[in-house]
C-alpha cells in the first residue's frame, strides 16, 4: 500500500518534468516563428558579441535542431537533450554552457532558500503553537499584529526597505552581492564570514515575512485542533496541560501545516527570485534576471526547467515523508 | 413563539436604522475589515484627487527636469527620465490595480466554474480538474509567467499582462472553491433540495451560491492580491509593459538606475509606500471577509 | 444503595455570546447514590451534556459555571485548584464521551492513549508493564489485546467506544458519566458492577433509559423538571413535559398516527418568563406565565418542578 502511494507521487513528479520541458519547448514557438533563431540573428546583426561565435552558434543550432525537420522531430531531440541535462550554450555568455552557469548559481539559491525556509517554518510553527497555548505569557499577544502586518507584504519589498535602512543609511550590512568584490572564494573562515554577512539581509527579508505567515497558520490550526473531540476527551482523562498541548494539539496541527509547506514551495521560490534580484545575490534569480535582460533564451529555459524540476523533487520528497507523520495515509485504501 | 428584540417594527425608517446599527456593531467586532476598507478607500481617494490635481500626461518621460527631489512644484520629485513622479503614481496605481482586478476576476470566474463542476459532479471530471490544479500549483507561477512573457515580448500592454497573469490565476481559486463546495455539498440542505426535485443548476444557484458568497469574496480579494504580486514581479524583472508607468515598472527603473545607491530616495519611496498600502489593505480585507465567511474563526473573548 | 456519592447543588452554567447570555443549565440539583445509575434525558440543547461537562469542570469559554457546588464524597469539585481537579478527573470521576468517533487521538496508538492517562496520574511503571495493563483493560471491555498497537482509524465505531470505556475505568473511578453510549451499554453495565461505581447516563433515548437506569432526570430548556425512579417516569409521569414525552413513545400495542410534542424548544438565550415549558404546555395557567416553579418532592423520592402538582 505504501508503494502505491509513492509510485503515484513519483508519477506526478515525472509528469511535471515532462510538462515543464514540453511547455518550455512549445511556448516560445507559439508566436509562429522561432524566437530563439530570430534573436540569435538579431544579436549577430547587432555585432555586440563575438561575431564568429554567434555565427558558429547559429550554424550549430540549425544543424542540431534541423529547422527543416518536422516539429515532432525537433521536439524529440529536444527531449533527449533535456534528459541529458544539456541545455545548450548560453547566448549571452558564449562559449559557456547553460549548465555551467546554472550550476554555479544553484548552491547560492539552495543555501539561501533552504535555510530561510526551514528557519521561518520552524520558527513560525513554534511561535504559532505558543500563541495558541492558553498558558502563554501575556506579552506574546502583542507579537501578533506585527507578524500579521509583515506577512502581507512581498519579500522583495521588505528587502528594499532593509537595504535602505540597514545597508545604505546605517551601513551595518553590505548592500548587494554574495560576497565582497575581490574576495577570494574558498572555504576560509574569512570568505565564509563574508558570505554570511552578505546573506543576512536577503535572508532577513524572507524570514521576517514568511515566519509571520507560518505562525498565523499554525495558530489557526491549533485553535481548530483544540476544539476537536479528542482534545476534550484528553482533558476529561485528566492529562497534564503540557501533554495535551504537545501530543494532542501540536502533533495533530502540524499535519496540515506540513502539507501547506509542500504547497507553498512554489510561492516561496517566486518570492526568493525577486529578493535575489534586488540584492544582486548570485543565485538563480539574478542570473535569470540577467538572462531576461539579454534575451538569452537558452539560459532562461534552462533555469526555468531546472527550478521546476527541483521543486517537483522537493515536493515529492515532502510527500514521501508525510505518511511517517500521519498514520492514516498509508491505509487510505479503505 | 419567540420574539426577537430587534425585529423590524412597522415603518421602514426604524428597520433601516436598525440594520445600520447592526452593521456598525458588526464592524466594531471585525476591525480587520474596517482597516482594509479604510486603506483601500484612501488609495482610491488619492488616485481620484490626484487625477484632478495633476496632468497624467506628465507621467511620460521628458515631461519634467530629471532627478529633482520633492518640492512644491513636484510633490513627489522626478526621476531620471524626467517623469513627474506624482503623476506616475496617480496614473500607475490604477493601472496596476486594473491588472490585478482583471486577472483576479478572470481567475476567480474560471476557478469558480471549474471548482463547482469538479466538486458537484465528481468522478473523472473531478480527478482531471483537481489533477491539473494540483500540478499547476506545484510549479512556481512566476517562472511560468516569465516563460510566457518572454515568448511574447513584443510591446506588452497592460491588458495583455492581465491576461498572462490570469492564465495561472485560476489554479488556487479552483482548489479552494472546490473544497468549499465539497463541504457544503455534504450538508443536509443540499440533499433535501435534491430530493425535493431541484435540478443541478438550480441547486447551484439557489442553495449553494448564497452560502458561498462571502467565501467567494475572500477568494476574490486573495486572487487580486496574488495577481498584483505576480504582475509586479514580472515588471520588476523587466517583463512588463515598458511604456506604462505601473508601480512595478517604476521599481524596475529604480533598480535599473540604482536609485537606492544614488540616494534618490523619493523615487523608490512613493511606489513602495503605495504597494505597501495596496497589499496591507487587501490583506486586511481578506481577513475581514474570512471572518464573515467562517464565523468559527471569530475571536472568543 | 448507600450514601450519596455525588451531590450537585444549584449548578448554573451560562454561555456569554455577543448576542446575550445563554442559560445552558439553570440551578441543577440532584444526588447520586453509591452504585446507582442515574439517567438524564432531554432533547438537544436541554442542558444535559452541559451539566455533565460542568461536573467535570470542562466548560470552556465563552461558557462559565456561574454558581453551584458539586460534592464528590466530601469534596467540592468546583472549589478545587486546577491541578487538584485535573487529578480528580479519571481517577475519581471519569467520562465516556459521546459518539466516540473522534474522541481518540488519530496519531497515537491505543496503548499510548491508555498509558498517558496512567502516567499523568502518577503511575510510575516501565513501558512493558504499562502495555500489559493496557492489554488487560482492553480485554476487560471485550477487545482483543492486539488492539493495543492499533491506531484509532483501524477500529470500528463500537471498538472505539469500548476503548474509551477502557480508558475511563483504568483508574477505578467512583463516578462514571456516560454521554449517549449507544453501542456499548452492556459493557458499561458490567464495568459498573465490577467497580461498584455510580453511573450518570446522559441521553435522549427514553427506551435506553428504561433498560438501564434506576432513576431518570428529565431536562428541559436547561432546567431539571423531573427526577423520579424509572418505573414511575413511565407509569406515573409527573411533569407535563414528561407526560408528553412518554406519550410520544411508540409502543407495540397502540396503533395510530405518530405524534410529537407541538412547538419548538425555546431559545436558551431568550427564555419565556415563568415556567420555560408553558408555551407548549396544554395545562398552563396564568401562574405558569409569571412564576418559575420550584422543584419539590411531590412523592417520596420523586421530584418535579410544576405549579400544578
Amino acid at each position: 500500500m505504501r508503494a502505491d502511494y509513492l509510485a503515484k507521487r513519483f508519477g506526478v513528479f515525472v509528469l511535471i518534468v515532462w510538462l515543464a520541458a514540453t511547455l518550455n519547448f512549445f511556448l516560445p514557438r507559439l508566436s509562429g516563428q522561432d524566437p530563439v533563431r530570430v534573436k540569435l540573428l538579431q544579436q549577430a546583426q547587432l555585432g555586440g558579441y563575438v561575431q564568429t561565435g554567434i555565427e558558429a552558434m547559429v550554424k550549430e543550432y540549425e544543424q542540431r535542431f534541423g529547422l527543416d525537420k518536422p516539429l515532432w522531430r525537433q521536439y524529440l531531440s529536444y527531449l533527449r537533450d533535456v534528459a541529458r541535462l544539456d541545455f545548450n550554450y548560453s547566448i549571452a555568455n558564449y562559449p559557456r554552457k547553460v549548465n555551467e552557469i546554472i550550476g554555479e548559481a544553484i548552491p547560492w539559491t539552495v543555501g539561501l532558500l533552504g535555510t530561510t525556509t526551514l528557519l521561518s517554518f520552524g520558527l513560525g510553527t513554534f511561535l504559532g503553537a505558543l500563541l495558541a497555548w492558553p498558558r502563554a505569557p501575556r506579552w506574546m499577544r502583542y507579537l501578533m499584529p506585527p507578524l500579521w502586518a509583515l506577512h502581507a507584504i512581498p519579500f522583495f519589498l521588505l528587502g528594499l526597505i532593509l537595504i535602505y535602512l540597514l545597508a545604505f543609511r546605517l551601513n551595518v550590512f553590505p548592500m548587494f552581492g554574495g560576497y565582497s568584490p575581490g574576495a577570494f572564494p574558498g572555504l576560509t573562515l574569512d570568505f565564509v564570514g563574508d558570505v554570511l554577512k552578505h546573506s543576512i539581509l536577503p535572508a532577513a527579508s524572507i524570514v521576517l515575512v514568511a515566519t509571520g505567515g507560518w505562525a498565523l497558520a499554525m495558530r489557526g490550526m491549533m485553535v481548530t485542533t483544540q476544539g476537536e473531540d479528542y482534545v476534550v476527551f484528553a482533558e476529561a482523562k485528566g492529562l497534564k496541560s503540557l501533554t495535551i498541548f504537545l501530543r494532542y494539539c501540536v502533533r495533530n496541527a502540524i499535519l496540515p501545516q506540513s502539507t501547506a509547506l509542500a504547497l507553498a514551495l512554489g510561492q516561496i521560490l517566486s518570492g526568493a527570485v525577486l529578493v535575489e534580484v534586488i540584492f544582486g545575490y548570485p543565485g538563480v534569480g539574478t542570473i535569470l534576471f540577467l538572462a531576461i535582460r539579454e534575451n538569452d533564451h537558452f539560459l532562461i529555459q534552462g533555469i526555468v526547467f531546472t527550478v521546476v524540476v527541483a521543486l517537483g523533487l522537493a515536493t515529492f520528497l515532502l510527500d514521501a515523508i508525510y505518511p511517517l507523520l500521519d498514520p492514516r495515509i498509508s491505509y487510505r485504501r479503505k | 413563539m419567540e420574539q426577537s428584540a430587534t425585529s423590524s417594527s412597522p415603518g421602514t425608517g426604524t428597520a433601516r436604522s436598525a440594520r445600520l446599527a447592526g452593521a456598525l456593531r458588526y464592524l466594531r467586532r471585525n476591525p480587520s475589515l474596517v482597516v482594509g476598507i479604510v486603506l483601500l478607500s484612501g488609495l482610491v481617494l488619492f488616485v481620484g484627487i490626484g487625477h484632478l490635481l495633476v496632468d497624467t500626461s506628465k507621467a511620460r518621460p521628458l515631461s519634467a527636469p530629471g532627478i529633482r527631489p520633492p518640492s512644491l512644484q513636484y510633490p513627489f520629485g522626478t526621476d531620471r527620465q524626467g517623469r513627474n513622479l506624482l503623476a506616475v503614481m496617480v496614473a500607475g496605481t490604477p493601472l496596476t490595480l486594473r491588472i490585478g482586478f482583471i486577472a483576479g476576476f478572470l481567475g476567480v470566474g474560471i476557478g469558480s466554474i471549474l471548482g463547482f463542476v469538479s466538486a458537484y459532479y465528481r468522478g473523472t471530471v473531478d480527478t482531471v480538474i483537481r489533477g491539473i490544479a494540483d500540478i499547476g500549483l506545484t510549479v512556481p507561477g512566476l517562472l511560468v509567467l516569465i516563460i510566457i512573457a518572454v515568448s511574447i515580448k513584443e510591446g506588452l500592454t497592460v491588458d495583455q499582462m492581465a491576461i498572462i497573469v490570469a492564465s495561472l490565476a485560476w489554479l488556487n481559486p479552483t482548489r479552494t472553491i472546490r473544497a468549499q463546495v465539497l463541504s457544503l455539498r455534504e450538508r443536509g440542505y443540499v440533499e433535501v433540495a435534491r430530493l425535493s426535485g431541484m435540478s443541478g443548476p438550480e441547486i447551484i444557484f439557489k442553495e449553494l451560491m448564497p452560502n458561498l458568497l462571502p467565501y467567494l469574496g475572500a477568494t476574490l480579494v486573495n486572487a487580486v492580491s496574488n495577481a498584483i504580486l505576480a504582475s509586479i514581479g514580472l515588471e520588476v524583472l523587466g517583463l512588463g509593459p515598458i511604456e506604462s508607468p505601473t508601480l512595478g515598472m517604476t521599481l524596475y527603473w529604480v533598480n535599473y538606475n540604482a536609485a537606492l545607491i544614488n540616494g534618490w530616495w523619493w523615487w523608490w519611496l512613493a511606489p513602495i509606500v503605495i504597494i505597501l498600502i495596496v497589499f496591507l489593505g487587501l490583506f486586511f480585507l481578506t481577513v475581514g471577509l474570512d471572518e464573515i465567511a467562517n464565523p468559527r474563526l471569530r475571536r472568543t473573548v | 444503595m448507600t450514601a450519596d456519592v455525588l451531590r450537585v447543588q444549584g449548578l448554573t452554567v451560562h454561555y456569554h455570546t455577543p448576542l446575550g447570555a445563554v442559560r445552558a443549565a439553570d440551578n441543577i440539583s440532584f444526588s447520586l447514590r453509591g452504585g446507582e445509575r442515574l439517567g438524564f434525558a432531554g432533547e438537544s440543547g436541554s442542558g444535559k451534556s452541559t451539566t455533565a461537562l460542568a461536573i467535570l469542570r470542562l466548560i470552556k469559554s465563552p461558557g462559565r459555571i456561574e454558581a453551584g457546588e458539586v460534592w464528590l464524597d466530601d469534596c467540592n469539585l468546583l472549589a478545587l485548584s486546577e491541578e487538584a481537579m485535573r487529578q480528580a478527573r479519571l481517577a475519581r470521576i471519569a467520562m465516556i464521551p459521546q459518539g466516540s468517533m473522534n474522541s481518540l487521538n488519530p496519531v497515537m496508538r491505543i496503548k499510548r492513549q491508555i498509558a498517558d492517562a496512567l502516567t499523568d496520574h502518577g503511575t510510575r511503571l516501565p513501558r512493558r508493564q504499562l502495555e500489559e495493563r493496557a492489554r488487560a483493560l482492553l480485554q476487560s471491555v471485550g477487545l482483543r489485546s492486539e488492539v493495543v498497537d492499533m491506531f484509532p482509524h483501524e477500529l470500528s465505531g463500537g471498538m472505539k467506544q469500548r476503548a474509551c470505556i477502557a480508558i475511563a475505568i483504568s483508574l477505578r473511578p467512583r463516578v462514571i458519566i456516560a454521554d449517549e453510549p449507544t453501542s456499548a451499554l452492556d459493557v458499561v453495565a458490567r464495568v459498573q458492577r465490577e467497580l461498584d461505581a455510580s453511573v450518570i447516563l446522559v441521553g435522549h433515548d427514553m427506551g435506553l433509559m428504561a433498560q438501564f437506569v434506576d432513576r431518570v432526570g428529565v431536562m428541559y430548556a436547561g432546567k431539571l423538571v423531573e427526577l423520579s425512579p424509572v418505573r414511575e417516569i413511565f407509569t406515573k409521569p409527573l411533569h407535563p413535559y414528561t407526560q408528553m414525552l412518554i406519550a410520544t413513545l411508540p409502543s407495540l400495542d397502540q396503533k395510530g398516527t405518530f405524534r410529537g410534542i407541538p412547538g419548538l424548544p425555546p431559545l436558551l438565550r431568550d427564555l419565556p418568563p415563568g415556567c420555560a415549558f408553558h408555551p407548549r404546555c396544554p395545562h398552563a395557567v396564568e401562574r405558569c406565565r409569571q412564576e418559575a416553579p420550584e422543584t419539590r418532592e411531590v412523592r417520596p423520592n420523586a421530584w418535579a418542578a410544576c405549579h400544578l402538582l
